[in-house]
């Protein structure tokens, strides 16, 4: 009973904090230039990252489609094929974003932190500044135009992982790897990848904007609202990602 | 001028402010003195709307801060300048920027303007050369004082300061309640500091307001401090042997002078 009256009162909270982010910017030109400082900090900086992790995975599912489709009956280029659709349905939009959560969730919670426990966001409040919306806003914005920028490329980062496999080893030929990840193409995959990341962006963002937000305390707080974010992001994500998936796929 | 009426304050069962009155007034360094736990910091922050009081009035030259709307609020705002304990400094941004940010924020001014505004500012806290640094890459006492110069920006009628000196070494300190005191002066601003430092009590305390359990125990000045009957207050400011001295001394010449 305590857990729920708990999880309603955070609730609340949630959604009188996202009142006060989704209001009119005091000044446009000072947002639009956080808008823009946003989306070079928490997209464009998380591009390695994304590129990195999306090739080595799709080298992994490649590897380990081979191993799981070893029946005769089978043709060789299903690898290709179920690398492909685990990377369209749920690597480049769940994982990743829950990969995100954790790098830039987890970023945000402890800027915005920092910036309580040292009055900063005092100071903005002072002047008479909306802190929630001139803080947190551009956040949201940046990461949700961005994200399908990041899934385009973790999928594709994910399939040269797959073909890396198939040009260095002897497990399955270029031409089948190729021909596997071509076949039976849905393009609505790719949609849906794009749909879910927009839901789960502005899960991760908001989420570690809140809890940054209401830091109460020093340092130590500051590292535990990090935590407590990214635990909290990754299981909204989870659960969005059952309902998209009931929604967008049956 | 700023009068506070009968505030009360709690927090959940504890009651923090007892029915306060205070007046601060107009082109003076107006001190809230007070022991840790007396309360001082939570009437500061109910004078400057960041927590909402029990009952009560706080009036800010006729107008009450509870009652305001919103936008009535937001326009009151403009004209506070707020110096914190920590600066407060925009890590993201360089001196100049945090300078400039209230004006790009509230003004209608040009970028050049600004710059002018800010340059000004930075100038008048006799800071130079360090327009391009970060809030990390220079000393305590500077970033207090690009906080005073971001503070006055926009030419505030009211300035609350939440204990400017700590942390600070004693030139410093007193660098910096010169400072407060001649912008005071200089533009004829409503002073609000709220300090633990004795030598700023007996330095620039024009109106004080002793705090003490949550209930105004003694007002006066730093002149007519030394004969304050208020046991509290006493052992407060002159809990040290050297404030003792100090007491001391100034009525010996206080006699002297009446003696002549």
């Amino acid at each position: 009973m305590l857990f729920l009256t708990s999880c309603l009162h955070t609730f609340g909270q949630y959604a009188l904090f996202m009142k006060r982010v989704l209001t009119k910017p005091d000044r446009w030109r000072e947002s639009a230039k956080r808008y823009v400082f946003e989306i070079s900090k928490l997209g464009i900086d998380s591009i390695p990252l994304v590129i990195v992790i999306s090739l080595f995975i799709g080298a992994v599912i490649a590897i380990q489609m081979q191993i799981n489709f070893e029946n005769p009956l089978l043709p060789t280029y299903t690898v290709g094929l179920a690398t492909r659709d685990v990377l369209l349905l749920e690597f480049s939009s769940s994982i990743l974003c829950l990969i995100l959560a954790g790098k830039v969730g987890s970023n945000i919670a402890s800027e915005i932190g920092t910036m309580r426990v040292t009055e900063q966001i005092d100071a903005l409040e002072i002047m008479g500044v909306n802190s929630c919306n001139f803080i947190v806003l551009p956040k949201i914005l940046a990461l949700l135009t961005f994200i399908p920028v990041l899934t385009v490329f973790s999928m594709a980062s994910g399939l040269i992982g797959g073909y890396l496999i198939a040009q260095f080893t002897d497990i399955i030929t270029v031409a089948n790897y190729i021909y596997g990840i071509q076949t039976m193409f849905v393009e609505w995959y790719v949609w849906y990848a794009i749909i879910k990341s927009l839901f789960f962006s502005v899960i991760i963002t908001s989420v570690a904007s809140f809890y940054g937000y209401y830091v109460k305390g020093g340092a130590l707080d500051v590292g535990k609202a990090s935590t407590n974010s990214v635990v909290a992001s990754s299981i909204l994500i989870l659960l969005m990602d059952v309902l998209l998936t009931k929604l967008l796929l049956q | 001028m700023i009068e506070v009426k009968n505030l009360v304050k709690s927090f959940e069962d504890k009651t923090v402010l007892y029915g306060i009155d205070a007046t601060f007034l107009d082109g003076k360094t107006n001190l809230i003195i007070g022991q840790s736990g007396s309360g001082k910091t939570v009437l500061m922050k109910n004078l400057i709307g960041l927590v909402t009081p029990d009952s009560g009035k706080i009036l800010y030259d006729g107008r009450d801060l509870i009652t305001m709307s919103a936008s009535q609020k937001k326009s009151l705002r403009t004209e506070i300048g707020m110096l914190f304990q920590g600066s407060a400094l925009f890590d993201n941004e360089t001196v100049l920027g945090n300078v400039m940010f209230p004006l790009k924020m509230f003004s209608d001014m040009t970028p050049a303007e600004m710059r002018d505004r800010a340059d000004f500012c930075l100038e008048r806290v006799n800071l130079k050369g360090a327009h391009h640094k970060y809030p990390a890459e220079i000393s305590g006492g500077m970033q207090k004082r690009v906080a005073i110069a971001r503070a006055i920006a926009l030419n505030p009628k009211y300035l609350f300061c939440d204990e400017p000196n700590s942390g600070l070494d004693p030139q410093t300190s007193i660098l910096i309640d010169e400072l407060l005191w001649d912008i005071t002066h200089e533009y004829n601003i409503t002073t609000i500091i709220n300090t633990h430092d004795m030598n700023s009590v007996l330095g620039i305390g024009e109106n004080i307001v002793f705090i003490s359990k949550g209930k105004v125990d003694w007002v006066g000045t730093k002149d007519n401090i030394y004969h304050a009957e208020s046991e509290n207050l006493n052992d407060f400011v002159f809990a040290t042997d050297l404030f003792r001295k100090v007491k001391k001394a100034a009525l010996l010449l206080e006699k002297e002078q009446q003696r002549r």
